[in-house]
Parts: structure tokens; sequence; C-alpha cells
């Protein structure tokens, strides 16, 4: 069973939700990256999504959009990710570990290449926003052949048809993103998502996990009541923006904001 | 790869999810999918239907101005001695230049489904003003998105896009270019995606895009192929465009890939010089990967980060280029040479002096490769050569290039 498998089915077990903080890695600087990751578990991380920066992050708001741009700036590309990821594992083998980005850094590196660097690295799964499920055969194969979740993303828009095909070809989870539009937009509505998760629960038994308007305790615990897991990203790296002249400020901000929402999950 | 596509069966590409060979596709978030279908959808529908085919020619007769002349340069063919040139007046268009054949046939689709929001990218501000100009025909909203970095350099294609009430967002991020009021306009399109229809100007996107781009640019070539024969009485032994995405190359290309006696060239910007790396010429010196929903050759470092690019022509300013040109340069159907920015220029006056016409920078780029190829031929052949936008909103950056002040 993958790290992803057994955390989700280690979390339903004692009927909680996981917490799945993102972050966008070498954002503000590169040795920010791995203590942070680490400081996020001790904060009731479940899962860590971490963010591989590209230059062109189309379906990211400003504030991600920034961060790649801020991580860019150090040189931190795909091959520096996977060095942090591999860092990350020596202290940490539990964790399960996401990387998530776009297609394009993968096609450079060449599918195969990257499979295998993501299996030295120990990586658990991998997200890659523009890599739909009809286009992906060839790097799932790859992936899964190593054991490597393909995380897929679905849309308030998603039709059944084609949840059932990310079923077929994802695992690990899925990742709703609850509003139409970029990250870090707008505000969840709670009864809608409640409607769309039974329609995705009648379609796949993969767990869901949620994101887009995830801002603070709040949204954490009322998507927890409903969903597998909560994903949170924009919120975290808004602290890291609001204190780029002090960034130990952005990692305590940080902490406190994923400890309160651990919290409010788990009550 | 010619092995795929034995040259000499009649072409179809693309496939049914928008693939030639391994080039295009559809990679896009999940957000957009929906979006994406059902443009599809609908664009397989009208464009067999006959009512639509109907009011998109008379469009492009009554409002466009089609067809446009193809013009017999002799004066020019004569001084450089070999190939007799034509040139495909498409600068001779309402708004001057190419793009408008596609914004009006995109915009009488976005009609048809009941969009009231359009949306567009611009680069040289050429599309961005075909599509406000398209949206203020028909009353609809438009947003264009544009490079802070252009909308310096392209001031009086953005005054010309206010006054037809298009609001121009100067885009901040990245690069401030072509690529990134791309990136943007998605965003929005994502945002906004139960009302807004998204005009694309190039042959690049998620299909069908690249697909339905060409299919609305190919009357150049439909008309360019009559028109030779009428003029010339045969068919032309060579084509010129120029290339960014590739619109204006595809459109005059595509109705002549299976005369395969007409040879293709569609000219990549080599800015400072391939060999500066400062030029934006991916078929030239890029390598495959995906971007902006489709696979094609980008320019794009070790990581897979994509490069900035130069150009002194904003229009061709893009690190991409359309997917159905990656592949007929694989098979070997087109060539893909470059022209640097000097190039560009001597191209810009040579036509100006010697026939009387103002290029766009742009197509100086296709005139500058005709000065290198049409001596190299007998004078009993032909180059029809596309002249696609004329050179008004380049005034500025010409002057500014040659240290000229009025």
């Amino acid at each position: 069973m993958s790290r992803l498998a057994a955390k989700f089915a280690e979390l339903k077990a004692s009927g909680r939700k996981a917490l799945i903080p993102f972050i966008t890695a070498g954002d503000p600087y590169p040795e920010f990256t791995v203590p942070m990751l680490h400081e996020m578990v001790k904060a009731g991380a479940d899962v860590i999504e971490l963010g591989v920066p590209f230059s062109d992050p189309m379906a990211d708001g400003p504030v991600i959009q920034r961060a790649s741009e801020r991580a860019l700036a150090h040189h931190v590309g795909l091959r520096k990710v996977l060095t942090m990821a591999m860092e990350f594992r020596k202290t940490d083998q539990t964790t399960p570990l996401v990387l998530m980005g776009y297609l394009n850094p993968i096609e450079i590196m060449g599918y195969e290449g990257f499979a295998n660097a993501v299996q030295r690295a120990d990586v658990d799964g991998v997200l890659t926003v523009d890599l739909p499920p009809e286009e992906s055969e060839d790097c799932v194969k790859l992936l899964r052949e190593r054991g490597i979740d393909q995380i897929f993303l679905l849309a308030p828009n998603t039709t059944p048809d084609r949840i059932r095909k990310m079923h077929e070809v994802g695992s690990g989870y899925l990742y709703y993103v609850s509003l139409k539009g970029v990250t870090g937009a707008g505000h969840l509505d709670t009864a809608d998502v409640q409607d769309k998760l039974q329609m995705i629960k009648s379609n796949t038994d993969l767990p869901v996990g949620v994101g887009f308007g995830v801002k603070d305790a709040e949204t954490a615990r009322t998507i927890a009541a409903i969903a597998d897991g909560v994903v949170v990203g924009s919120a975290l790296i808004s602290k890291v923006e609001a204190n780029l002249d002090d960034p130990e400020q952005a990692k305590r901000e940080i902490i406190e904001l994923l400890k309160s929402m651990r919290q409010a999950m788990d009550h | 790869m010619t092995d795929t596509y034995p040259l000499g069966d009649k072409y179809d590409m693309p496939d049914a999810r928008g693939h030639f060979g391994p080039y295009g596709g559809i990679f896009v978030a999940e957000t957009l999918m929906p979006a994406i279908t059902e443009l599809n959808l609908a664009y397989q529908r009208y464009i067999k239907d006959p009512d639509f085919i109907a009011e998109l020619d008379a469009d492009l007769r009554d409002y466009v101005g089609r067809p446009s002349p193809l013009y017999h340069a002799q004066r020019w063919s004569q001084h450089l001695g070999g190939a007799q040139i034509y040139l495909k007046r498409e600068d001779l268009n309402h708004t001057g230049a190419h793009k408008v054949n596609n914004t009006v046939g995109q915009a009488l689709l976005a009609k048809r489904m009941g969009k009231t929001r359009i949306i567009a990218e611009t680069g040289a501000g050429q599309h961005g003003v075909a599509t406000a100009t398209v949206a203020a025909r028909l009353g609809l909203e438009c947003v264009v998105y544009m490079g802070a970095v252009d909308v310096a350099r392209q001031a009086l294609n953005v005054y010309r896009m206010k006054l037809l009430g298009a609001t121009v967002v100067p885009v901040e991020s990245g690069s401030k270019t072509l690529k990134d009021a791309l990136n943007e306009a998605l965003r929005d399109w994502v945002t906004n995606i139960d009302n807004t229809f998204y005009i694309i100007g190039t042959v690049a996107g998620p299909h069908p895009y690249p697909a339905m781009v060409r299919d609305f640019q190919a009357v150049i070539g439909r008309e360019a192929r009559r028109q030779c024969l009428e003029q010339a009485g045969k068919l032309p032994d060579a084509l010129v465009a120029c290339v960014g995405g590739g619109s204006n190359a595809i459109g005059l290309f595509y109705p002549f890939i299976d005369d395969l006696g007409v040879k293709m060239y569609g000219v990549e910007a080599a800015g400072d010089g391939i060999a500066t790396g400062r030029h934006s010429a991916p078929l030239s010196a890029g390598r495959p990967g995906v971007l902006h929903g489709n696979r094609t050759y980008l320019m794009a470092d070790d990581d897979g980060e994509i490069i900035e690019t130069h150009s002194i022509s904003a229009g061709l300013d893009y690190p991409g280029v359309g997917p159905e040109h990656a592949w007929l340069k694989d098979i070997g159907r087109a060539e893909y040479p470059n022209i640097t920015d000097e190039e560009a220029l001597q191209g810009f006056h040579a036509l100006t002096k010697m026939e009387g016409i103002i290029p766009a920078l742009e197509s100086s780029h296709a005139m500058a490769y005709t000065m290198k190829l049409a001596p190299t031929m007998r004078k009993d052949q032909v180059i029809v050569v596309n002249l696609s936008g004329r050179g008004d909103k380049d005034m500025h950056t010409i002057m500014q290039r040659e240290g000229i002040s009025l």
C-alpha cells in the first residue's frame, strides 16, 4: 500500500480528516523549505503538497504566481525541488509528500527520467495541473510501475464520466477544486460543495481533498465535516508574502494557522 | 517521423483529440475542460452548418473586404532578379492585418453559443484590435489582456482598442509579453466560464483552437491558390510567411499541403541572432514541451521553465509555435528558416521603397526571407508571400530603432 493510501486508511479508522498544506518550494528562499515542511508535520499536517515553481502558472492566482516568481529568482526548478524532497525524507519517512506543478518541466526531463527521479526522492504522489486523464496514460504508467500515485483535480463542472475516468487512472486521492477560477480566489459555498461531493462519491471511492477557498480554522472545520481532506495553499503563502523581511515570523504564523485548523478539524 | 504521414496522401490532421502526430492535444487544468468540450462541440457543429458559413462568408466579403488582392510585385521581382513575387495583401483587410479573418469567425461562434463577453490576448495589438472591432460590432463586452511591455511599445493599438470600447488590461506578471497575456486570459476564462468566449488569436492553445483558427485563416490560402492560377497560370513554386504562433502562415499553407510541388517556408524571428539566445525561434532552436494547452516546440531551459524571448516585432515575440507547424517541420513538409531584427528592417525598407507598401514588422520577416530566396530561383518561378499586416502600428518602434524623432 502506498504511503498515501495507508495515511487515508489510518485517518478513516480514527475518524479524522487529512490536513493537506501546500507551499511553493524555494519561496521565499531555498533554505526555508525543508525546515518548514518538518514544522508543518509537527503542526498537524497529514500530507504535504510541495509546489514546483513554473514560469507560466496558468491555473494559479496572483499569490501563488508571485511565490513561483520568488522561487525562480533563486533558480529553484524541478531538479532542485527533487533534492529538497530527498532531504525531507532523510528525517521523515512517514509523511506522504506530493509534488504539485505543471507538465512542461516533466516533459523536458522526460517521463521516464522524471519517474525514476521521483522514486529516488521517495516522493509519494504527483499532481500535474495541466495533465488531464486523457493525455496522462504514458506518464501514469511509468509512475504506477514505481508505486507513485497520480493525483487528479476535479472541478465543480467536472462530469460524472470524467470522474470515473480519473478514478481509473488516478490513485492516492482526488483534489476537488471547490471554486471556478484560479487558486486563492473567492470564498466557499458549503452547501454547494456538499452536493458536489455527494455526486463525486457516487462515482469513486478514492478519498477526496477539497481546496480553493480554505482560509482559516472555520473554513477548515466546515470542509472537514464533509470531505476526506482539507487543502490549504494561498492562505499559507500569503503569510510568507506578508513577512518577506522576516521569514521566521512567516514560519510562526503558518504553524499557528495550521495548528488552529488541526484543532478545529479534530473537535 | 516521416513514416507516419506518407506525403502524397490526403492530409487530414488533426485527429479527434487535436493531435498533429505527437503535438497539439488538450493540456489544460480540469477547470477548463468543460469549456473546451463545449467549444469543440459548437465548433464541429457550426463549421458544417450552411447558415453559419453563409454568414461568415458575407462578413468576410462586406465587413473585412475579402477577397484580398494577390499583387504581382513586378519592380521588386525585377530588382531581385529571380522568381516572380506575388504579395497576398492581408494588410488591406479591415483593421490592417490577417487577424480579423479569425476574430470574425470566432465572434460569430460566440454569438451562436450565447456568450455575452469576449476576452482575448494580444502581442502586437493586431489581434486585440481585431477582437475589439468584432466585439463592438456585435455589442459584446470585450476585455483584452496585453503584456505591460507590449502596452508600452504598441501604444497606438492600445488606443485603438480603447476607442472601440474594449478594456485593455496590462499584464505585469512573468516577462510581461504575449505569453503572460495568454496566461492571464486563461485565468479570466476559468473564472468566468459561463458567459465568456475566449478568442485566441493564433494557432496555439488547447484543441480545438489550433484547428479552428487555421480553418478560419485558410481563406488566405484558398484565395491565393485560385488567384495564382488565374494570374500566373500555375500554382506557386514557394510560399513564404512569418511565424510567431503561426496563424497567417498556416492560413496560407493549409490549402497547399497536398500540392507537394509547392515549397513552404515559415520564417521565424531570430531577434539579435540565434547564437545570442535573444530570439523567438522555437522551431529553429527550441525543443518539444507543453505550454498553453498544447505540445509543441518551445523555448525552455533545462528545468522546463519558459525562456524569455526577443524580437523587434511584438507579434512574433512568443516562446511557442502552433503544433501543426511543429508537425509540418518534423515530417519535412515545410521549412522554418529565421530572420534577424536587422534583416527584417532591411525587408521593411525594401518593400516600402520598391513597391510603395509599408509592411508590418512581423511581415517584414517574410519580406527579408523572400529577398534571400527569390534570387536563387528562376524568373519563370513564382513565390507567394503573405503580407500579413500593414506597418502603421510600427512607426514608433522603427523611429526609435533608427534614432529618428519628429
